[in-house]
């Protein structure tokens, strides 16, 4: 199989895959657990998981890794169980992947606490805490990492650090969370799109991006912005819309067909990865997919 | 007074030594602490909770604000006890039962301790009952509720009945907050209020607390 950042380079658009959550809950996870648990106990949900976005189309599945760096597990009393979780749910993936020509990336989210000096958590113990997940992924074989959500330039980089220690080869992606402002879209911790792609390219990322925070709309808005600034290729992974409420239920209000149209204008501005984050389905995926396969 | 103009701005700079420095200088000086509290930390505060909703500052600046903010209440507190300053009134906050988020909630009790009530912050993943059994021991009318997750924002809903049960209502009242929030969902649940952020929460808790600006 051809190498991701090879593809990409040379022109290819890439399918990613979508929310995760969302279909754990489906299967049973509930308010207060810790979704990385499933990784020890229900490996056959996220292979599950796994086959339907791949069924949809998608060339790259995430691990369910998004909080397992040992300081959040550490929440859930979990952080000795590290490894495991990493690499099982590596090979759940894999094993959902079989001989298809589709790539796994592992999922690397914030650690969850701030750093300091605006809070507790100590930036060596939080680099420590990235290179133990990325060791953990890499050594189950990952084809790429993905360090997503971010709203801390400082924590992204940490993480580009840790990954880097680990491997200087693996492909590797990172998407922040920007907010609408009445002064242009930063992070909740004050990052704009500008200082994002010179803090995250000097790091030494291979993608960058964003993820999560935004419906399509805003998120084409944001595709453009980066597209603007860098020249590196670029992940998009919109919500489908903000969540609602209606009837007592969550409901996220964007269509398949909604997130198909945004992404007609996020090939329009040379995208490279598009995928969805919360909210998006494997029919939404689909939708895209076809956009994407017309595009060629 | 030229004292508490700086201690004002030490809080507005996220300076915790300067804002500590200022606020033992005037305790030397002999200034009142309610006056101390008034005119220079909420006073404060109140300017870094503006620029943060005009989005002219962010997070990272309203928490090392809120340091400075507790670096000068610290070494107040004795002498407000002392000089029985009336707190505005207490409130109970909170994050609700399965949810670990805690960034919104602590900025909407910074906000409230900026503005003069008694927070009661009870942390994350805490229990319905928890909520009411300490705002009853504590004598607090205000319950404050977040979450930020769409699966534990339900949660809410249980420690309005809690109150209601207990026949608490209307004595307690309880507001909720948090990203997946809306006014509507407030309503739906028999919330009292919904707080869109941490100044909305202070402006909800005065007018229900019948605090004079």
């Amino acid at each position: 199989m051809r190498g991701l950042l090879d593809r990409i380079t040379g022109g290819e658009v890439l399918a990613g895959d979508g929310a995760m959550g969302t279909l754990l809950m489906e299967h049973g996870l509930e308010p207060g657990q810790c979704p990385e648990s499933f990784n020890l106990e229900r490996p056959e949900v996220l292979r599950e998981v796994a086959r339907r976005y791949l069924e949809a189309g998608a060339d790259i599945v995430q691990t369910n890794t998004f909080g397992a760096t040992p300081v959040k597990l550490a929440r859930y009393g979990l952080e000795d169980r590290a490894d495991e979780i990493n690499a099982q749910a590596v090979q759940a993936v894999r094993d959902a992947v079989g001989p298809r020509a589709a790539y796994v990336s592992g999922s690397c989210g914030p650690c969850g606490s701030l750093l300091a000096p605006y809070g507790e958590a100590d930036p060596d113990v939080v680099r420590e805490a990235f290179s133990r997940q990325v060791r953990a992924l890499v050594g189950a074989g990952v084809d790429m990492l993905c360090i997503e959500t971010m709203t801390d330039l400082a924590e992204a980089r940490l993480a580009v650090e840790a990954a880097r220690s680990v491997s200087s080869s693996v492909p590797l992606a990172v998407t922040m969370t920007f907010d609408p402002t009445p002064n242009g879209f930063f992070t909740i911790m004050g990052t704009s799109i500008e200082q994002a792609v010179s803090g995250l390219t000097d790091s030494g990322a291979d993608i960058i991006g964003s993820n999560c925070g935004n419906g399509i709309e805003k998120m084409v808005e944001i595709a453009g912005d980066l597209r603007r600034r860098s020249a590196l290729p670029l992940l998009i992974q919109s919500n489908a819309g903000l969540p609602e409420l209606v009837g007592g239920r969550v409901v996220y209000p964007e269509t398949p067909e909604r997130l198909a149209e945004g992404c007609e204008r996020l090939l329009d501005l040379g995208v490279n990865i598009i995928g969805g984050c919360c909210g998006t389905t494997p029919e939404h995926i689909a939708a895209m997919r076809r956009v994407v396969d017309e595009g060629l | 007074m030229k004292l508490l103009e700086e201690l004002a701005q030490s809080l507005e700079r996220g300076d915790s030594q300067a804002a500590a420095d200022s606020t033992r200088g005037a305790i030397e000086l002999g200034l009142p602490a309610q006056r101390i509290l008034d005119d220079g930390l909420i006073a404060g505060m109140a300017v870094v909770g503006r620029r943060f909703k005009a989005h002219e500052i962010f997070l990272p600046d309203v928490l090392l604000a809120a340091k400075a903010m507790y670096a000068g209440l610290a070494l107040l507190k004795p002498l407000m006890i002392e000089q029985a300053v009336a707190t505005q009134g207490k409130v109970v906050i909170g994050t609700v039962q399965g949810d670990l988020h805690d960034i919104g909630k602590n900025l909407v009790g910074i906000m409230l301790e900026g503005a003069g009530f008694e927070v009661l912050d009870l942390g994350t993943d805490v229990a319905p009952e928890t909520f009411v059994d300490t705002a009853v021991r504590e004598g607090a009318r205000i319950i404050g509720l977040s979450a930020l997750l769409t699966t534990t924002m339900p949660v809410m809903r249980k420690v309005v009945e809690a109150v209601e049960k207990r026949g608490l209502r209307p004595e307690i009242r309880v507001i909720v907050g948090g990203a997946p929030l809306s006014a509507a969902y407030a309503a739906e649940i028999g919330a009292s209020a919904y707080c869109f952020d941490g100044i909305s929460a202070v402006e909800t808790v005065r007018e229900m607390l019948g605090v004079e600006r």
